[in-house]
Order: C-alpha cells, then structure tokens, then sequence
C-alpha cells in the first residue's frame, strides 16, 4: 500500500448527504477483475450525460476544479454495497483524503486499505470548508497525518481523529496481512484450542 | 461479569488483544463470491501467499449470473470471465465452489443458511454488505472488502475494532398484513441510514422471537441499510429446529454438544448496550420506500414528503434530489404511484417463505397488463421447493416470469434491470440511484405488498387488498 503522511491539493465540494457506493461505481463496472482503470467510471451516473459526454452540471466537470485531489461531501459518505472498487475509483481519479462529518464503516476501512485518507470533522467545520471551496477558486487545504490536522489557506488548523493503527498503517504504508502473518504462532494456538 | 451475545462471540473469537493493538478475530467462515474476490487471490499470488483454511471458506456465483435458461452460453462476456476467474481461482486453492450449474448454486446469503453452513456463535465474513444476513441465527456476520477478503484468505483471522452494541427491541404483536420487511423498514424509517453507524445491532422482543428464522433473515439482512456492522438475534428452539438435519450441521450427538454451547450465547440478564431503541409492533404499517435510500420510507397509507417541511438543509436538499430522480411530487398517496415492473426476489426476501407469501397474494389472479413481473428465487433449493410445491404454476399463470437462482435485479449486475424512467416494487434492499438500472426508479417493499401491486399496476394497502 502506498504511504500517506501530508498532502496538498485543490479541494471540490461535493454537496450531497449520504453518497452511497452505487453513485461512486455503479455496478456495471464490478465486472473487472483487476484493481485499475476504475478511476475514468469514478460517480459514472452523475458524470456523464446519456450520450456519454460530460454532465456539465456536475461539480467534477466544472474546469476549476481539474486535478482535485481532496475531496468534501456530506454526512454518511460511502454508506451501502462493501465494494472496494468505490475507494480504487476515487483514488484512481486522483483523490488522497476525503472529508465529511461521517463515513460508513466498511468504506472507511476500505480507504485505509488503499492509502486513502478519510477525514471526520465537525459538521460546522465541514459546511464552511465547503463554502469555502465554493467561494474561492483554487481552494487548496493542507492534510497531515503525522499531526493530525487540516490546515487552511489562511492558517486555521483543525485537527481530527484516527485510530492509532490505522495512523500507522497509513504513515508507513504497511502490509496489514504481513502484521497480522506475525502473529502465525498465535492464530495455530487459537485453532489448536479446539476451534 | 454480564455479557451482550456479541461480546460473548467477540470474546471467544479473538486470537490477541492488548490495549494498544488493533484485535486479532479469528473468523470461522468465509464465504466467497464472483465479483469482489479476484483481485483478492490475485493478491494471494502477488504475495506468493495460500488459503490458509480452504475447509472453513465456501464459494457461489450470484451477483453476475443470467437467471434464464442456464444451459444457454452466457452472453455477457465479461461476466463469463469473472465466472470463470472465480472457477480458477476455487480449484487453485482447493476452495469447494456451487457454481452455476450446481444444484446447491444461489444467492450466497441464501444458500449459507440453507446448507447449515451458518451457526450460532460464528463468525462469519463476506465481501459483501449484506452478510448481515447470517446473525438471524445467532452468529456475528458481516461485510467486508477486498482487501480484508485477501486477510481472511491468507490468515483467517481480520484486525478489527469492536462496535458498539445497539439493542433494538419490537416489543408486541405484529399487526394482520405487517411482515419483518416492514419492520426493518420502520427501523431505518426511525433511526435513518446511518443510525446504526459503529454499531452492531442486537434485535429483542417478543414480536422478533415471534418470527420465523427466514423472517429474522428478513430483518438482519437490512441492518446494513441503517449503516449497522451487523445484525443479530439470539437463538431458540426456532434456530435448532431450522439448523438441525441441514448438510453442514453437526449430527446426532455432536448437534446436542453444540445446541448446549448455543444456549450459552444469549446476552445475559443484566448486560447493558450502549444503545437501546423500543419499539411497539402494533404501531408498524406496511411499508414503502419513496425516494433514494432506504430510510426515505412510509406507511403505504401516508405520502410523498414535501421537502418544505424538512428541518434541515441538507435534508431538504436530499429530498428534493430523490424527488426529482423518482419523478413524484409531494403529497401525492403512495397507494397513486403506478409501477411499471415487480422484482421478488434478493437475498432480503427470495426464500420459500417469502415466494409461498406473495403467491398466496397472487393465486388466481392477473398480473395487471401494465406490469412487467418477475420472481428469481434465492437459490435453486429454494426453486426446486416451490416447484415441489406449484408456486411457479401460480406465477405463471398469473403472468410472472419465473427465473433461474441469482441476486438478478436486485443490483442489475446481470441483464435484469430497469430501463431509464421505469419504476419497480421490489422486495430488494436498495433503492439507491441507478441500482436496479440507470435512470430506473425504486420502491422497496414486502413479497406480499410486491404481489398485491403487480396485480393492481399501483401500490396498495396489503390490509385491505387480501380482506
């Protein structure tokens, strides 16, 4: 997995609550069976008018927002189907960390998994970065995971939480089943005991 | 000290703990399906890494597969490769695969059960969401990604961070016409789709006892829709009956060592939950989803929402989103929205109960000549039963299409879907945007109430249709 320890990049705002994992890849891209080229379907329905040309209404398509690389959105991000394709797509696309006030649970796990960074703030904090990404062409933010923090244009800093393992899988870009595969004596014990 | 059934299961299953590691769980099963798993083994070979216990992981092929005439070669090539990538990879790694000629084929959270692959106190994992599913009978079961698939294949065992435990408790007797659908509906209609977050959901009560183990699956498998970890309810004389003689459960005298362990599993009087929500059956209504989650629901006798009315913002924003997708204005009675298309089907509501349920509805009437109605049976178990029992002559002849085993329009993975602007009655799980099909629109509902609807073109008041 790749390491994530600080990131600077254009922010666009994406204003909608409860985005599920059907809008970030709808389905009819599962069928790969590889981990790449998911990123050009990245939120396909939304994107792309009938005749496949870009949906000029949609926030990713507007020119000031090329080459985004963080990514705000509303409460609930990421809720629904457990498909991993949802984090290869925004990652592909050029996405580091997203933040919202909340994540559903297996698509946080799942960025963590990919070197993506999601980011919970308050819902406050959230609205008005957005505001701010609205209001100021090339909003650009700051995320440093060994601080813990979100620095803004003009200075503010706000900090969020992580799990302390998940920090240190992010920071060093860690084979999570190589940690796990430490532990063989352990696993053999417990499936010893009888189970 | 007192203990909920989930940390009774959580305990016995960790491997190492300590206060500054993530937990070791070890996880008895693992079930494997076609479209999330091959970039999991091809992670396995990268890493020149095995299945550590191809005993304890089983593999179906569902989400992709044609549910006609399955001695036709598959049309859709790229799915035939996932197909096949699955075959490859099970027979590489010695994983035992139904795949989609075998008898035993179906929907993955239909076919564990029915094999007695699922037990109480295991826990059980699988690349997808609805894995939930499996706690209807007392076992920890849950979703995950590909990348944890990979985990659990190379060490069977997952990191994982324990959740909160969340008691939701239906107390009371469900109401003539009322099914667990519309329960778990009414649950995610009351804490909205993120009310379960972080958290495993325990369902109590005396009207969830009350139901049977296919209801509980109902009702467990929808907890993902309230963004729940998982589903759970402990089990009784109900879950031994259901499990005892099924292919994969222990027989004679080592079913009677397990059912003891089994009876140990219920949360202890006087354990507490970090949440607890009560709810009364007799207030639960027949359900209908109206907009593009889950938890946009009402009665079947209420109406579309004004998003005027919303407190908020950003749900006034969501409304009038959903309201725009779904074509419907405010105020409009949910018994006035016509339907184009009826999907029973899912591994919400595809098993014989639910299919005995809405042929009940459907015997000796006509599905409406507006209404285009299909029934795709969870498994091909559950197919050769209702056959066994003439179910499939009672859709026929009513004018419902009667299709092989697959998950099929519950997700349109396959080439069942919805066409642009088409609206459907399903008794599926998501009525997300684009699910069933592009630009298709979605209202989740019970068999029953699916039934009732394709014969009168619109939704209808279930209490009144069959009275």
């Amino acid at each position: 997995m790749e390491a994530f320890k600080e990131h600077v990049g254009l922010v666009v705002p994406l204003d909608r609550i409860n985005v599920d994992t059907d809008q970030i890849i709808p389905k009819q891209f599962l069928k790969r069976i590889e981990r790449t080229g998911f990123g050009e379907f990245l939120f396909y329905d939304w994107r792309y008018l009938e005749n496949g040309d870009p949906n000029p209404d949609f926030v990713l398509n507007h020119p000031r927002y090329a080459g985004a690389s963080i990514l705000i959105a509303g409460v609930n991000f990421g809720c629904g189907s457990s498909r991993e394709h949802a984090p290869w797509a925004l990652q592909q696309y050029g996405f580091k960390a997203i933040l919202a006030p909340s994540f559903a649970d297996i698509f946080r796990n799942n960025c963590y998994k990919n070197g993506i960074l999601p980011i919970s703030l308050p819902a406050n904090i959230i609205t008005s970065l957005g505001q701010e990404a609205h209001k100021t062409e090339g909003y650009r933010l700051m995320v440093d995971l060994e601080d813990q923090s979100v620095v803004c244009p003009d200075g503010t800093v706000h900090t969020f939480e992580i799990g302390d393992f998940e920090k240190y899988c992010l920071l060093n870009g860690l084979d999570e089943i190589g940690w796990t595969l430490q532990y063989e004596t352990d696993i053999t014990a417990y499936e010893n005991r009888g189970h | 000290m007192q203990k909920t059934m989930y940390e009774k299961i959580w305990d016995a299953h960790l491997v190492r703990s300590s206060d500054d590691e993530v937990p070791i769980l070890y996880i008895d099963t693992h079930l494997v399906h076609e479209v999330t798993s091959p970039q999991a083994f091809e992670g396995l070979r990268l890493n020149n890494r095995k299945v550590r216990r191809p005993d304890l992981t089983f593999a179906t092929m569902d989400h992709n597969v044609p549910t006609t005439d399955r001695s036709l070669p598959i049309k859709d090539l790229i799915a035939a490769k996932q197909m096949e990538t699955l075959a490859q990879n099970c027979a590489e790694f010695d994983i035992p695969l139904y795949d989609i000629n075998s008898p035993e084929q179906g929907i993955v959270h239909v076919i564990g059960p029915e094999l007695g692959i699922t037990q109480p106190g295991k826990t059980i994992v699988c690349g997808d969401s609805h894995t939930s599913t499996h706690g209807a009978l007392g076992a920890l079961a849950f979703g995950i990604g590909t990348s944890e698939i990979e985990h659990v294949l190379a060490t069977q065992c997952l990191l994982q961070h324990k959740s909160e435990t969340f008691e939701i408790r239906v107390d009371g007797t469900l109401p003539y016409g009322v099914t667990a659908k519309d329960i778990i509906l009414s649950i995610i209609g009351h804490i909205g789709i993120d009310g379960g977050n972080g958290a495993v959901i325990e369902y109590t009560g005396s009207a969830i006892r009350a139901l049977s183990i296919e209801e509980r699956m109902t009702v467990c498998n929808m907890s993902i829709e309230a963004g729940a970890r998982a589903g759970m309810i402990a089990p009784d004389d109900s879950t031994y009956e259901y499990i005892a003689g099924r292919r994969f459960a222990p027989k004679n005298e080592a079913f009677d060592d397990a059912a003891e362990q089994w009876k140990q599993l219920p949360t202890d009087d006087g354990a507490e939950y970090d949440r607890t929500l009560i709810l009364d059956a007799a207030d639960i209504a027949p359900q209908v989803t109206w907009g593009t989650n889950p938890g946009m629901v009402t009665d079947v006798t209420g109406q579309v929402p004004d998003p005027a009315e919303m407190t908020s913002s950003d749900e006034k924003q969501a409304t009038k989103h959903a309201l725009e997708y779904m074509d419907l204005k405010p105020g409009t009675p949910m018994t006035d929205i016509i339907v184009d298309r009826v999907f029973i089907g899912s591994c919400t509501n595809s098993r014989i109960s639910d299919l005995r349920a809405a042929a009940e509805v459907v015997k000796g009437r006509k599905v409406a000549d507006t209404v285009n109605a299909m029934v795709v049976p969870g498994s091909q178990a559950v197919k050769r039963q209702a056959e066994a029992e003439g179910l499939h002559d009672i859709f026929r002849s009513a004018g419902f299409e009667w299709r092989e085993a697959g998950c099929s329009m519950c997700l349109g993975m396959n080439p069942d879907t919805l066409s642009p602007g088409q609206r459907c009655a399903s008794t599926s799980n998501r009525n997300f945007e684009g699910r069933q099909g592009k630009g298709g629109r979605t209202h989740l509902v019970s068999p029953q109430m699916a039934a009732a609807t394709a014969v009168t073109g619109h939704f209808v008041d279930i209490r009144e249709f069959s009275s």
